[in-house]
């Protein structure tokens, strides 16, 4: 495919500005007269505040204002919320405890901001901070799921730290099942905490203009207009048509810049207070204690088998941390983002799950890239892969006897699955393998000494969201729309404004392309506006895989809209009917005869209007949507990699990743193999070598880039990427999202590979050399005991 | 009571004269002082890379040096080399192989890769590898970079389009 249209490998507009330094990051905004806002943090994981002294700071030069929680609540600012309501199988809804922005009364982690200072300059503000007096009383802290409910009470509201017991499927249907099985596979499983790790930190600038009684926000948000809407109904600093938020350049979010936090609901408001901008920007070890973690579920897992290899059920009992409180989408990841996605891509009549929420002293979680999907296809993939060596059966042949192979198909668990060949895509990812060698290759490795292993994982996700009454069925507290706005200008040139947010994934280019592709104009004549709710109407930001599926669905139906106005504007220009007019390849065309129009003179016509009355027809050519999706879509693939251990030392050097995926119709295949690339990348991370570690008293002791060990060049492996496609039926482009699939598929792969190596399934993530090694160990050790 | 130290540098070619207070960082000098926003600030700890600068002809870590050492110096950030069509191959290259995606990592990455290359040799993968591990990007998973450096490595030894793609 050549050109600029879909398909075609376009590089990105966006680059320019990007490999010249010349971006703008909301740390590179700096406003007139701009104050500097410094956060005081808890070092205690869970403490009583008896009293707060701010007398010191406050008189230090520079010093503009320190605020605390009291301020707060002077103020009435409002707690901030979690916008998704999970009822417990008892029918009660979830406990969910007040967030106050600054503590009030007590601090639940370590990192739960309990003052700001506000200062001429950031060294003011850091020093004066250091000045702040804290009595802390500090109380008992629980940091592991696991010990949660017998743990100390960290909110009055949730007996037993206990936000909800939530469960899906037909528990009994399931046991029924079970009972009549010819073999079970169970497994105890931890999905490591992660700290997302965006490499721009977080930072927002407030600012209140007085003359006009309105704010200004800009953030490093990946939805923009969902936090204008919470600042606004729930936390309550200004009226929504009050206050705008402007969400620039954002360098990588990875879910962790979704959710709405305290540092920018503080910057809003202390601008007001001191009546000046103030500038709030995150530093490392800060983004530590201060953004939303991943992950940290506990799992029981058990699956079924009858005699042939045909699984027949599956019995899931999971513990997730949403640590101290519950952040803005907590609630849904560990329910419907989780267990809805347990069947894999497996026909399995009957599962069932149990998810117990619990409160711990440690950060909020909430999604990071994939969002319960990864938990999903590691309890999946990690129980068909052992499954398959307990029974004695070749893993993909396991996998090949329990395919869904028609569609639509109705899980046990929700999601109806639209389309999807994963037979293909298992075929095709074991030939770019060459998985048929694999045995030679493993005694070549054998020959020098090392353990050679190999792993398999053939996800599915639920990407696309997401059509909002079901969601809304399900809980949710907002609708899973796109908008999008086509104004075409005089000179046939167009803006696209979109609701969807742009933070590396290429928007600027792939949403240029559809317009380029339909309206059959060059790519450079297409501009994409997002980020800022004054110019954009409203729109719900990007995460969960949906920019294609739902935000670019809006702009085709937008531009639907403007073909049909163009079409009538080029009828009075041609003197034709409406009904005989053709628009092809940028094009108007009277039906059978040679008379035609361009774009650009069709556009010229609707604004100045001359040809037709405009009383009959509006001058002007711009059109706005909002699409609502009518399904998830399904992207789904085969991931196989393959490693080398070194016995003496347990390090894990991956010598092969192949990945297969079928995303639907592909906008831009080098956008989307970069995606497949860098979610690959963290799911290697989490499987290898990232590890958000708290010890017993909730001191997290990853609290920077010295402890926390994010993939380098050097630790990962070239890819093999290719794809299958079924088209998704469920929206009119036939996409289905590619933004989070590496990092689902990767981690059970990787697993997969190693434990396949050392002959040892129980393995934590991170697989470091030391978990290894000492697996290693545990195998050698009885057997010379033999 | 101010601290101030004045200091006297060459940045991207043009003689700077400033008073700094002694805890600034180079590279908050550059982004407050002289707006040049292009070098990032990702750890304050000199693990990620994306403050790399050229301090003597010397890739540094901006935020792990301080501005008053720099009293003296020829200081060259994204902004100057991009200007100065040093390493627009390079440039060139990442966009092609789509070796960036969000972009907070670019800048450093560039200005590392540009030092790798300097000596002229077509480097091994593992080699690239090896020199950009310095510098962290959360988005790309490297392979592109890799690409992207190693096709203007052999594009300079003049083997245009042998061995490009993986």
């Amino acid at each position: 495919m050549t050109g600029t249209g879909i398909g075609a490998a376009v590089r990105r507009k966006e680059d320019l500005r990007f490999i010249t330094g010349r971006g703008h990051y909301t740390d590179d905004i700096s406003r007139p007269g701009q104050a500097y806002a410094c956060f005081l943090r808890s070092p205690h994981a869970h403490a009583r505040i008896r009293s707060i002294d701010t007398s010191a700071a406050a008189n230090l030069p520079g010093v503009l204002a320190v605020l605390t929680g009291a301020e707060l609540q002077a103020d009435k600012i409002g707690n901030l919320i979690c916008g998704w309501m999970i009822h417990s199988k008892d029918g009660s809804p979830m406990k969910m405890a007040p967030h106050p922005a600054l503590a009030v009364g007590k601090v639940c982690y370590v990192g739960d901001p309990v003052a700001v200072v506000v200062a001429e300059t950031l060294p003011q503000a850091k020093d004066a901070a250091e000045k702040i007096v804290v009595d802390y009383e500090v109380l008992p802290a629980v940091a592991d799921p696991a010990k949660a409910k017998e743990g100390p009470q960290i909110h009055e509201v949730a007996p037993r730290n206990t936000i909800y017991e939530w469960a899906l499927g037909d528990k009994a249907a399931t046991d029924a099942a079970f009972a009549s099985a010819r073999h079970v596979t169970r497994l105890d499983i931890v999905n490591n905490r992660l700290a997302p790790n965006a490499l721009e930190p977080r930072a927002a600038i407030g600012e209140y203009d007085a003359g006009s009684d309105s704010f200004t926000l800009w953030n490093t948000t990946q939805n923009p207009h969902v936090a204008r809407l919470v600042i606004s109904a729930f936390v309550g600093l200004a009226p929504e048509h009050k206050l705008r938020v402007i969400a620039p350049d954002v360098g990588g979010g990875f879910g962790s810049k979704i959710f709405i936090y305290p540092e920018e609901v503080v910057a809003l408001w202390a601008s007001k207070r001191v009546g000046r901008p103030v500038k709030w920007t995150c530093d490392r070890s800060e983004a530590f204690l201060a953004d939303a973690h991943g992950r940290d579920h506990v799992t029981h897992a058990e699956m079924a088998f009858d005699d042939k290899g045909k699984i027949v059920g599956l019995r899931v009992h999971t513990i997730a941390n949403l640590g101290a409180y519950m952040s803005t989408f907590s609630s849904s990841i560990p329910t419907y983002l989780y267990a809805t996605l347990l069947s894999g891509q497996y026909a399995i009549p009957h599962i069932y799950c149990e998810v117990d929420a619990v409160y711990t002293n440690t950060v909020p979680v909430d999604a990071y890239r994939g969002a319960g999907r990864p938990e999903a296809t590691f309890v999946v993939e990690r129980l068909v892969e052992v499954g398959a060596r307990e029974l004695g059966i070749d893993p993909p042949e396991l996998r090949r006897r329990n395919f869904i192979k028609s569609f639509p198909h109705q899980t046990p668990v929700i999601m109806t699955y639209d389309a999807g060949d994963y037979e293909a895509s298992l075929r095709k990812a074991l030939e770019i393998a060459d998985y048929k060698n694999f045995p030679k290759r493993k005694r070549e490795s054998a020959r020098r000494g090392k353990l050679r292993g190999i792993g398999f994982s053939t996800y599915i996700e639920a990407c696309g969201i997401a059509p909002s009454q079901a969601v809304g069925s399900l809980g949710a507290g907002v609708g899973l729309w796109e908008s999008a706005e086509v104004r075409v200008n005089p000179t046939g040139s167009v803006e696209v404004l979109t609701g969807s947010h742009s933070h590396g994934q290429g928007h600027e280019t792939t949403f240029a392309q559809l317009v380029s592709d339909r309206l059959g104009i060059p790519i450079e004549n297409v501009s994409v506006i997002h980020g800022d709710t004054d110019k954009v109407q409203f729109g719900m930001g990007t995460y969960g895989s949906r920019s294609g599926a739902v935000g670019m669905s809006a702009i085709a139906k937008a531009l639907d809209k403007v073909e049909a106005k163009a079409k009538k504007v080029a009828s009075h220009l041609l003197e034709a009917a409406e009904g005989d007019i053709e628009f092809k390849d940028g094009k108007f065309i009277v039906s059978g005869t040679d008379k035609s129009a361009t774009w650009a003179d069709v556009a010229l016509h609707a604004y100045i209007a001359h040809k037709f009355s405009g009383q009959e027809l509006e001058p002007g050519l711009k059109e706005g949507a909002f699409y609502d999706p009518t399904n998830f879509t399904f992207p789904a693939g085969c991931h196989i990699c393959e490693v080398e251990v070194d016995p003496d030392t347990g390090e894990v050097t991956i010598v092969g990743w192949t990945a297969v995926d079928d995303f639907g119709v592909v906008i831009n295949p080098m956008i989307v193999e970069g995606q497949v690339h860098g979610g690959i990348a963290q799911g290697v991370g989490q499987a290898l070598l990232e590890h958000a570690v708290y010890n017993s008293d909730g001191q997290l002791v990853t609290g920077s880039l010295m402890d926390y060990a994010m993939p380098r060049a050097g630790n990962l492996p070239s890819y093999k990427v290719d794809m299958t496609v079924t088209r998704c039926p469920s929206n009119p482009l036939g996409v289905k999202g590619c933004g989070e699939a590496g990092a689902i598929a990767a981690p059970a792969a990787v697993i997969n590979a190693v434990t396949d190596a050392v002959g040892v399934e129980d393995i934590p993530m991170p697989a470091t050399p030391q978990a290894v090694w000492s697996a290693i160990r545990s195998r050698a050790q009885p057997r010379q005991a033999a | 009571m101010s601290t101030a130290v004045e200091v006297t540098l060459m940045v991207n070619g043009e003689r700077v004269s400033a008073a700094v207070e002694p805890r600034k960082t180079l590279v908050d000098f550059l982004r407050e002082d002289l707006a040049l926003t292009g070098s990032h600030v990702g750890c304050e700890h000199g693990v990620c890379g994306a403050c790399t600068v050229r301090l003597d002809g010397a890739i540094v870590r901006g935020c792990l040096t301080l501005a008053v050492q720099c009293d003296g110096a020829v200081v060259e950030t994204i902004e100057g080399v991009s200007d100065s069509g040093e390493i627009a191959d390079l440039q060139q290259a990442f966009e092609r192989r789509n070796a960036l995606q969000c972009g907070y990592c670019t800048p450093g990455m560039l200005l590392t890769a540009a030092e790798l290359l300097k000596s002229g040799e077509v480097p091994s993968r593992e080699a690239i590898r090896a020199y950009l591990s310095g510098n962290y990007c959360r988005c790309t998973g490297y392979h592109a970079i890799v690409d992207a450096v190693e096709a203007v490595a052999r594009a300079r030894a003049g083997q245009v389009g042998v061995g490009e793609a993986q």
